[in-house]
């Protein structure tokens, strides 16, 4: 059977522009290889920075940003599709090969209506009428399991929720009947129970219509889903490349192996659950425009255990974590720490108060001065809290650095000099110098590729039992939570729907929506999201 | 930061400003004739003793030329530096207490910045007594206005980030907020900024002296030359562009230094957007 | 979007719910005029606060005591503040800005003519302007970082430096002195033929054009930019799509606005540039009346003239603020 895609020895090159260093050549992609059939799934994972999406988009001839396909072949039903010149290559984009964005918020144009929008290249290109290609929209926002297609298409963009969006665009990319879609990571920035239905709805539709699709993201559990083949990239070069069985099952590389088993590991729950240290009673916010956000929170942490804090996108988890240290003074209830009452509003609390609480941010860069060095930011909570100085200051620094595990040669760098998971250990390296009680974490590892994201759970994990620290960890994913909780609070939509020790919380009888959160986490295992699927629709019959 | 790096129109601005600097600074050893000094004839021609010929009383214009970059720089700079200071100072009051001072601070600038700064200006020197000090306070303060809404849009910017919100959850106070981790985050816009407003408020004082506000004779200022010899010009004599010429140069100079500037600043951005 | 346990809605709020462009736009509408009170009182208000005496002025420093009592009997100085301005005010609102001081005549009566005359020069130079700005900008977007886009960039660059007057006396010595093609100064008078009329304001015009056109086109020009590297253009890109639609379908909706925003934006400044363009051309509009009138520190003149050059740049902000609301896809189809 002829090969529909056929990508040899692709090379992508850009240049980057470092400030105050001359202009330099990088290599995005090296030497990547691989073969689609039609009506395959390829799936390709990698890291940020693995060159996937790169690839991805070379399946259109296109370079983003600057990025220039500068060596191999891709050939599309035998021809190569990098010789065509531009108006060659325009009658293979929106035609034979579409494109679902990552993000479908930004990438639909908001002065013009969905229906519009999606029929447009069919009827651009040729291959439809209107009228027909209007239907053929109408059948796929159906497929897609789209609320109302028949008056979908008449709505704009900003009128219709980011799951529906993504769906839309999906229905864009299908509308001209073309032989490959190129999916990029369309579902990653979707909650888990957002996503677990959109990317029903693609395999459903691209199994309906008999197409080819490269589907990129980064996580291995989804691809695993939807895949034929997959392929592993890390900085721009192939890993491994197998079929899903062999890739899931038995992988050869220890960097696929690696990917595979990310947080297998499950904690121990702490038996005694009795001390508390911190305690949330009935707590209520709103914002100064009086929207509520959380209604009548009542929860407790014990002393050197962790409670993991569960919960979507506008579930309150994060506001939680904020009327925790003062941000947003509560408007009703009230929070003991250490059995006395913690001063509500960030202003009012002494100096101390403010010591024992720190919080560790989830996208570290934002979370430390740029113009700071290591020494800085480590340095000034020693300076403020406890008057170290000088020499003094320089060796405590150094020995948060061994506790963090990095080298004492970073003590001078600037932010911008440390990788993703070394700010990171920075950050909590500034949390630890207060000697707190009590660290939040808010998805300190959600923005982390999985195994560096790994290594800092170990971190904290070591140093919780080095130094009795408490932690409350927020996150949106359940395997964390079962790595490193102790108790667990699951929230939804400013509620708190479940809480107790981790063993009773995630385990059955279960509330409507914990059911449905813990039955959206896709697991590593191939046919989950089918089986998923099948008790979903049991469930629906037996109503 | 690197020489080399520097581009080719940049340089010519930097080396027009330090030119007009020179001039300024040294202008009693420069100057081959006096400020006010009377050489010779109405409109005489240029020639090898006078350089750019003489003015409508007979002065040598090179000589009132260099006297006058003394003025308009020194009164222009003072402007711009009290401008900045006091622009800067309210928005980032603003931007860090947020609230009620917030809303105070720029509802009153959105109301100064409704009217345009030329009609302001003349409104106010109408009534106030003609003086160096209140014409610079008055160029200062309407200025200040356009400097505090960018000094609070990027005050705002980096006073959403999370390190600002951590050293206040450290318990830092408001000085040390804006000076240690807002104020360097924010320095090389607001460098190009003060650019900007610096030939603005040259441009802003020739205006000013040329429609006879501004700096008031017989002290030698650009502007004001231009308003001397303009009646020249229906005769077809050229002295009344010799000083304009200096003005749009020195304003040129400027604002090809800001430009280098600004586009440093978003070169800097993106650099760290794919960090 | 409604919350059942929430309290009844106000009207207003179920109106905002309902229309909400109307809302936005007739908000606008209120807020520039509270604007324009609030610049009546500062104009009023703030001559009246600052130091220096009118009477004294007026008469000069020699002047006795008495005189000076029976000037600010004579010119109503000697009433309260607030009378005088709630007065001013009604007169203002109703075409009255009184008499002035220096020529004892009706202040409106010159502002009549004159105001006509300005906004001619502006109007004038605006339909020139305008379209050269915006095409310039798109001219420079489509040959982005090429030699036309740089030499467009220094070019204005060079212009926004440039002092109006400079540029008014440097054509002036050109074309109206060693050429002879045009006229200086620029006079204009009534039942003047409109052909003429237009001969005389040919190098005003030109000067209010060159001093507007490159701080359009470079804000323009980076409107359009801003459009042309957001992800739907990539969007409609990879669908194959010609660069001629793309731009036409895809960025031209979208960059309509901010290109709206900063004509009217400019048009604002024009209102201003003309000040200064009048004196150098000695036209008798406005600007130059205004100018007249601080010399001599001839107060009801200042006052009106500021009052009206305010309301005209007041109105055009807020011209923009509604175009560009209007112009909000989001706005205009909500939820």
């Amino acid at each position: 059977m002829p090969e529909l895609l056929s990508v040899r020895n692709l090379k992508i090159e850009a240049t980057s522009y470092p400030p105050g260093e001359p202009p330099k050549r990088i290599t995005i992609v090296d030497g990547v290889s691989f073969d689609l059939q039609k009506g395959k799934v390829l799936g390709l994972i990698g890291e940020s920075g693995a060159g996937k999406s790169t690839i991805g988009l070379s399946a259109l001839a296109y370079g983003r940003g600057g990025a220039e396909i500068t060596g191999g072949e891709v050939s599309l039903n035998g021809t190569n599709i990098l010789a065509l010149g531009k108006a060659g290559i325009r009658k293979v984009r929106g035609a034979q090969v579409c494109y679902v964005a990552q993000s479908a918020a930004a990438a639909f144009n908001p002065a013009h209506r969905l229906g519009d929008q999606v029929i447009e290249a069919s009827v651009k290109h040729g291959l439809m009428s209107k009228d027909e290609a209007r239907k053929r929209a109408l059948y796929l926002f159906r497929v897609l399991g789209l609320p109302h297609p028949e008056t979908f298409g008449d709505r704009f963009p900003h009128q219709v929720s980011g799951g529906q969006l993504q769906r839309a665009m999906t229905a864009m990319a299908l509308c001209p009947n073309p032989e490959l879609i190129v999916f990029d990571e369309p579902t990653t920035a979707l909650d888990v129970t957002t996503q677990i239905d959109v990317l029903a709805a693609i395999k459903h539709a691209i199994e309906e219509t008999d197409t080819a699709a490269l589907y990129i993201t980064h996580d291995l559990a989804v691809v695993a889903q939807i895949s034929d083949d997959i392929m592993v990239l890390r900085y721009g070069k192939t890993v491994e490349y197998g079929s899903v069985q062999q890739i899931i099952e038995a992988p050869t590389q220890d960097y696929t192996r690696a990917l595979v088993n990310v947080r297998q590991t499950a904690r121990q729950e702490a038996p005694d659950q009795s001390q508390a240290l911190l305690r949330v009673d009935n707590v209520s916010a709103q914002y100064s425009n009086g929207f509520k956000v959380l209604h009548g929170v009542s929860l407790h942490l014990c002393k050197g255990q962790t409670l993991a804090i569960v919960g979507e996108s506008g579930s309150g988890k994060s506001t939680l974590a904020r009327v925790i240290t003062g941000l947003l003074p509560p408007s009703d209830g009230r929070i003991t720490f250490e059995d006395k009452p913690l001063t509500p509003a960030l202003k009012s609390r002494s100096r101390d108060e403010l010591r024992r609480i720190q919080l560790i941010y989830q996208m570290a860069d934002t979370a430390m001065n740029p113009r700071q060095t290591v020494r800085d930011i480590i340095g000034r909570p020693l300076t403020f809290y406890y008057g170290l100085r000088g020499a003094a200051k320089t060796a405590r620094v150094k020995e948060l650095l061994e506790q963090i595990e990095m080298s004492n040669g970073f003590i001078d760098r600037y932010p911008a000099e440390l990788s993703g998971g070394q700010k990171q250990r920075v950050a909590i390296a500034r949390a630890l110098a207060a000697k707190p009680e009590l660290i939040l974490c808010d998805e300190p590892t959600s923005a982390l590729d999985p195994l560096v994201a790994e290594g800092i759970l170990k971190l904290l994990m070591k140093l919780q039992t080095e130094s009795q620290l408490s932690y409350i960890f927020i996150t949106h994913d359940i395997a964390i939570v079962r790595a490193i909780a102790d108790s667990v609070a699951v929230m939804h939509r400013g509620r708190l729907v479940r809480f107790g020790p981790k063993s009773r919380a995630l385990s059955p009888p279960f509330d409507d929506y914990t059911d449905l959160l813990l039955k959206s986490v896709p697991e590593m295992e191939i046919g989950w999201l089918e089986r998923v699927l099948s008790t979903r629709r049991m469930a629906s019959a037996g109503n | 930061m690197r020489l080399r790096e520097i581009p080719i129109t940049a340089w010519v601005g930097i080396l027009g400003i330090a030119l007009a600097c020179f001039c300024a600074a040294f202008a009693p050893l420069i100057a081959p004739y006096g400020e006010t000094e009377v050489v010779g004839g109405v409109w005489q021609e240029a020639d090898a003793q006078f350089f750019f010929g003489l003015d409508n009383l007979g002065r040598d214009i090179l000589s009132r030329l260099i006297y006058g970059a003394r003025t308009t720089l020194s009164v222009a700079l003072a402007a711009t530096v009290i401008s900045f200071s006091l622009g800067i100072l309210l928005s980032f009051i603003a931007a860090v207490s947020g609230g009620l001072i917030d809303t105070v601070f720029s509802r009153f600038n959105d109301l100064m910045m409704s009217i345009p700064t030329l009609i302001f200006a003349l409104v106010v020197l109408a009534v106030l007594p003609q003086h160096l000090i209140v014409l610079i306070l008055v160029m200062a303060v309407l200025d200040s206005t356009r400097v505090y809404r960018l000094g609070r849009a990027v005050a705002l910017d980096v006073a959403v980030m999370e390190f600002v919100e951590a050293a206040r959850l450290r318990g830092e106070g408001t000085t040390w907020i804006i000076f240690r981790e807002i104020l360097p985050n924010t320095l090389s816009p607001l460098l190009a900024e003060f650019g900007l407003r610096f030939a603005f408020s040259i441009l802003f004082l020739s205006t000013l002296s040329f429609l006879g506000l501004g700096i008031q004779p017989p002290a030698a200022d650009w502007g004001g030359m231009v308003k001397d010899n303009k009646d020249g010009i229906i005769f077809g004599i050229s002295a009344a562009l010799v000083p304009g010429t200096a003005i749009a140069a020195l304003a040129i100079c400027v604002n090809l230094v800001v430009d280098w500037l600004l586009k440093r600043t978003s070169s800097l951005k993106g650099g760290r957007g794919d960090a | 979007m409604s919350n059942p346990t929430e309290t009844e809605s106000l009207p207003r709020q179920r109106f905002q719910e309902r229309f909400p462009l109307l809302a936005l736009v007739i908000e606008r509408i209120l807020l520039s005029l509270l604007l324009l009170v609030a610049v009546s009182m500062l104009i009023f208000g703030g001559v009246e606060a600052l130091p220096g005496d009118f009477a004294t002025t007026y008469l000069g420093q020699s002047a006795t005591p008495q005189a000076v009592a029976n000037i600010r009997a004579e010119l109503g100085l000697d009433r309260p503040v607030v009378t005088r301005y709630f007065e001013w005010l009604a007169g203002a609102v109703q075409g009255d800005f009184g008499t002035s001081w220096a020529s004892k005549n009706s202040v409106s009566e010159q502002v009549g003519n004159r105001l006509g005359n300005s906004l001619f020069l502006a109007g004038f130079a605006a339909v020139i302007s305008v379209p050269l700005a915006v095409g310039l900008g798109m001219l420079s977007v489509h040959f982005r970082n090429r030699m036309p886009d740089k030499i467009i960039n220094v070019i204005s660059l060079a212009a926004i430096s440039l002092p109006e007057f400079f540029i008014g006396y440097l054509l002036i010595l050109y074309f109206a002195v060693n050429f002879g093609i045009a006229t200086f100064p620029a006079t204009v008078y009534e039942g003047m033929g409109f052909i003429e009329r237009l001969k005389a304001i040919a190098l005003p015009t030109a000067t209010l054009v060159l001093v507007v056109l490159a701080h359009m086109m470079r804000m323009t020009r980076a409107a359009i930019l801003s459009v042309m590297s957001s992800a739907y253009m990539e969007t409609a890109e990879l669908k194959g799509l010609s660069a001629f639609r793309a731009i036409v379908k895809h960025a031209a909706p979208n960059a309509l606005a901010p290109i709206i925003n900063v004509v009217a934006l400019n048009l604002a400044y024009l209102v201003v540039g003309v000040v200064v363009v009048e004196v150098v051309f000695v036209y008798p509009g406005m600007g130059q009346y205004m100018v007249d009138a601080v010399t001599v520190r001839d107060m009801p003149v200042v006052q009106a003239c500021g009052l009206i050059f305010a309301a005209v740049y007041i109105f055009l902000n807020m011209l923009a603020d509604i175009l560009a609301i209007i112009a909000n896809p989001r706005l205009r189809h909500p939820r």
